[in-house]
């Protein structure tokens, strides 16, 4: 048993946190949030030459890292600093994917070298947190492919260069055999674009396929055989999230236990009070359980029971995120309601990472079926 | 023990539906229905003016001021059903804050000046009570107005002075006398928001609303007939303000409504293809909450009778405040779960000139609500403070 980093991963934890620390603060922040575009190409640019984007790669995808540990840590640091910047979207659901389906190394290369940006349009209206349920067709037409189809809540969309497009060639519609994966350039015709910013910070959009025509070639793997790789990917995704909460709850239960013991009602500071102190005491002993959970989830990764540590991880990381973002903010009172203060950015990166690929409630369905099978 | 409401409760009841049925603007019930925060000054305006026409404007005044001099069960009742319509909260500053102090405490002069004036709209008043250092503990409070001659000169700060952007007017305590003990040298100032020295500054929330405001006084001339009461008693009328209209501290109505909405969300919402309100963890999340409401319904009737028969609520406001706020952030809490994907989008800033919603129409607003609410448990007496109260009468100050 070993619980430390090793020591290239300590080295990219202490560059990316010395660097968010410099240059990502809340003034920083919210000016990028304030932004048409939703993220600061020249942080993007910055952290890319640092290496953070490699190190979300495997040495066989030109990165230097790609682990479960290495997500987590790049992910804690930028869930620390409440980072908005798309690296889920660009790097894992797109990057990683393009990795896992294999013969795009060229674009791989410019993902890493934070040239380009990906978005995965996988979600549809209706389909919640269902990643089998893809009602978009793919049809073979000569050598090309038609995609017809809508795309809800695409994340990144308007800033990537590709989508990867998920459609369904054959089967049901929730079957998970009969999908395919298309990498469809964005000033494909047909496919069209509302995009929006999201209240935790950065843009999507409803994506609409309407005839969008795609030579073959564009397929990633094999004919409706894009569950599995996407699966394996959302699994990277899920470390991500869950320890990018991590990392915003050190931030959340940090910034809260300074308050109290800065902030004086009844002529003496709010930390004095039994009462409040064990609610920050309960914060951290939920802490802990969050680390350990991301541990968990990064630790089983190349394992058999990878996929139940990853709902484990999800659902207890959901339930601590929300006790950690209310709690901080009760014990806050009226200033971490104002948007300028920087919880209120923290608790919304927190609470909204719900919304991502499925709540407490889905991840604690998925822990059921899987630790029944 | 009797649950069912009187045949004349009933016909009220009856009474207040189809007045909403009739009355309640279309366009304004809709816009409750998306989310509040889109009402304008002249909507809410619109929906006084309405009412007042009615006469069900100032619900708890006595007749002679134009009231409608409702016991607690027509408020309840009344409450109830605007919930359920979607119609627009009436804006309590000046109509059941101000007005009750007023009333008891005011003089002759102030009562025939400004009541008519806070029934017709004429004024629109905001509340001068938080300051930056003295939230839970008011108390503490810092701004001072010193007399010279026929003025107080009044310096100082108040924080979360919500919809003072609209407001004419403002109520405030102040420090008149700074030896004093803590609660023995405040004074309760009317002030006119026009007066020079007088700025207004927006505080916008976590979800991007403007709807709490800071007011900053500089060398503001109030003159002394602007004093409510006696001087360096204000502490026990702001006491008797805090007290007097708390019987709709629990949101009774509010958690319906917002309960039935959820439970609409959730036969919408699918979730492997199916309603999302079979699917057993929501639907046992939405029983749950309501088992609580249902306990807290009757809670709150048993109060309100109590208060309907003449006796003071207690401790029970305190109690009422902090389950009341506790379950209407729950159902928050289940909307924006209910929606999945759709909580993403933050509407408020959408594309320009663009209205059209971003998924289903009911997503829009819910997580932004799920943040602003969180408002609950901190204004009005945190639920912290409300604990200190039920505490210190339970179990004796001594402890």
């Amino acid at each position: 048993m070993n619980f430390d980093l090793t020591e290239e991963r300590q080295m990219l934890q202490d560059t990316l946190r010395r660097y968010l620390r410099e240059k990502y603060d809340t003034a920083t922040r919210n000016k990028i949030l304030d932004s048409d575009e939703g993220m600061s190409a020249e942080i993007w640019a910055e952290l890319a030459e640092l290496g953070v984007i490699g190190a979300l790669f495997t040495e066989d995808q030109g990165g230097f890292g790609g682990g479960g540990f290495d997500i987590a840590v790049v992910f804690e640091e930028l869930g620390r600093a409440g980072v908005v910047e798309p690296f889920l979207d660009t790097a894992i659901l797109g990057g990683r994917l393009l990795g896992a389906v294999g013969g795009q190394d060229d674009l791989v290369e410019e993902v890493i070298g934070g040239a380009a940006h990906l978005a995965l349009a996988h979600g549809e209206p209706g389909a919640r947190y269902d990643l089998t349920r893809v009602e978009s067709t793919a049809v073979a037409d000569g050598d090309d492919v038609v995609l017809n189809g809508r795309k809800a809540v695409v994340v990144n969309a308007e800033a990537a260069g590709h989508l990867i497009v998920s459609a369904r060639e054959s089967g049901a519609v929730d079957e998970t055999d009969g999908i395919s994966l298309f990498l469809v350039p964005t000033d494909t015709a047909g496919l069209t674009m509302r995009g929006y910013p999201m209240l935790a910070g950065g843009r999507a959009a409803e994506v609409t396929l309407d005839d969008v025509r795609v030579p073959s070639s564009a397929r990633l793997g094999g004919v409706g055989a894009g569950w599995q790789p996407l699966h394996d990917t959302l699994a990277l995704a899920h470390i991500a999230l869950a320890a990018e909460v991590l990392g915003a709850m050190v931030s959340a239960t940090a910034l809260t236990n300074e308050y109290l013991g800065t902030r004086k009602q009844f002529g003496r500071p709010i930390g004095t009070f039994q009462a409040l102190q064990h609610r920050m005491a309960d914060m951290l002993i939920e802490l802990e359980q969050a680390r350990s959970a991301v541990i968990n989830a990064a630790g089983y990764l190349e394992t058999d029971s990878r996929d139940l540590n990853i709902a484990g991880a999800r659902n207890l990381i959901s339930r601590v995120g929300r006790l950690v973002a209310e709690e901080s903010i009760q014990l806050h009172g009226g200033i971490a309601m104002t948007q300028e203060y920087e919880l209120a950015h923290i608790a919304k990166r927190i609470v909204m990472t719900d919304h991502r690929f499925g709540d407490a409630d889905y991840h604690l369905e998925r822990f059921i079926e899987l630790s029944a099978a | 023990m009797d649950l069912s409401y009187s045949p004349e409760e009933q016909a009220f009841r009856a009474e207040v539906q189809e007045f909403m049925a009739n009355e309640l603007p279309k366009e304004l019930s809709e816009k409750v229905r998306l989310g509040d925060e889109a009402l304008t000054k002249e909507d809410q305006e619109r929906w006084h003016a309405i009412l007042n026409e009615k006469g069900w404007l100032a619900q708890n005044w006595p007749k002679e001021f134009g009231g409608a001099a409702w016991n607690a069960v027509q408020r309840h009742i009344f409450e109830e059903e605007a919930a359920k319509a979607n119609a627009p909260r009436i804006v309590p500053f000046g109509l059941s804050m101000l007005a009750p102090v007023l009333m008891k405490f005011g003089s002759k002069e102030q009562q025939d000046h400004y009541l008519p004036r806070i029934l017709d709209g004429t004024d629109w008043w905001c509340q001068g009570y938080s300051e930056p250092g003295a939230g839970s503990d008011l108390a503490s409070l810092k701004t001072k107005a010193v007399r010279e001659g026929d003025h107080y000169i009044v310096n100082g700060q108040k924080t979360w002075t919500t919809l003072g952007q609209h407001a004419d007017w403002i109520f405030c305590l102040v420090r008149t006398d700074p030896d004093a003990k803590q609660q023995e040298g405040i004074s309760f100032l009317l002030i006119d928001m026009n007066t020079p020295g007088v700025e207004v500054r927006p505080i916008i929330l976590l979800d991007g609303t403007h709807e709490v405001n800071e007011v900053w006084f500089t060398d503001v001339k109030v003159p002394v007939e602007n004093l409510v009461g006696e001087e360096n008693k204000g502490w026990t009328y702001a006491k008797y303000l805090l007290t007097h209209e708390r019987t709709n501290i629990a949101g009774v109505g509010f958690s319906q409504a917002g309960l039935e909405s959820v439970k609409r969300i959730a036969k919408a919402e699918k979730a492997n293809g199916k309603p999302l309100i079979q699917n057993p963890h929501f639907a046992a999340r939405i029983a749950q909450v309501e088992i609580d409401l249902r306990a807290l319904a009757t809670s709150n009737l048993r109060i309100v009778s109590k208060a309907s028969a003449g006796e003071a609520p207690g401790i029970e406001a305190s109690m009422l405040k902090v389950k009341g706020t506790v379950i209407r952030q729950e159902i928050n809490d289940l909307a924006r779960r209910a929606v999945g994907p759709y909580a993403m989008p933050f509407p408020s800033e959408s594309v320009e000139g663009d209205n059209m919603a971003i998924g289903p129409d009911y997503a829009g607003p819910l997580a932004a609500q799920y943040f602003n609410y969180r408002k609950l448990s901190i204004f009005g007496g945190s639920n912290e403070v409300q604990k200190n109260i039920i505490a210190k009468t339970m179990m004796g100050g001594g402890r």
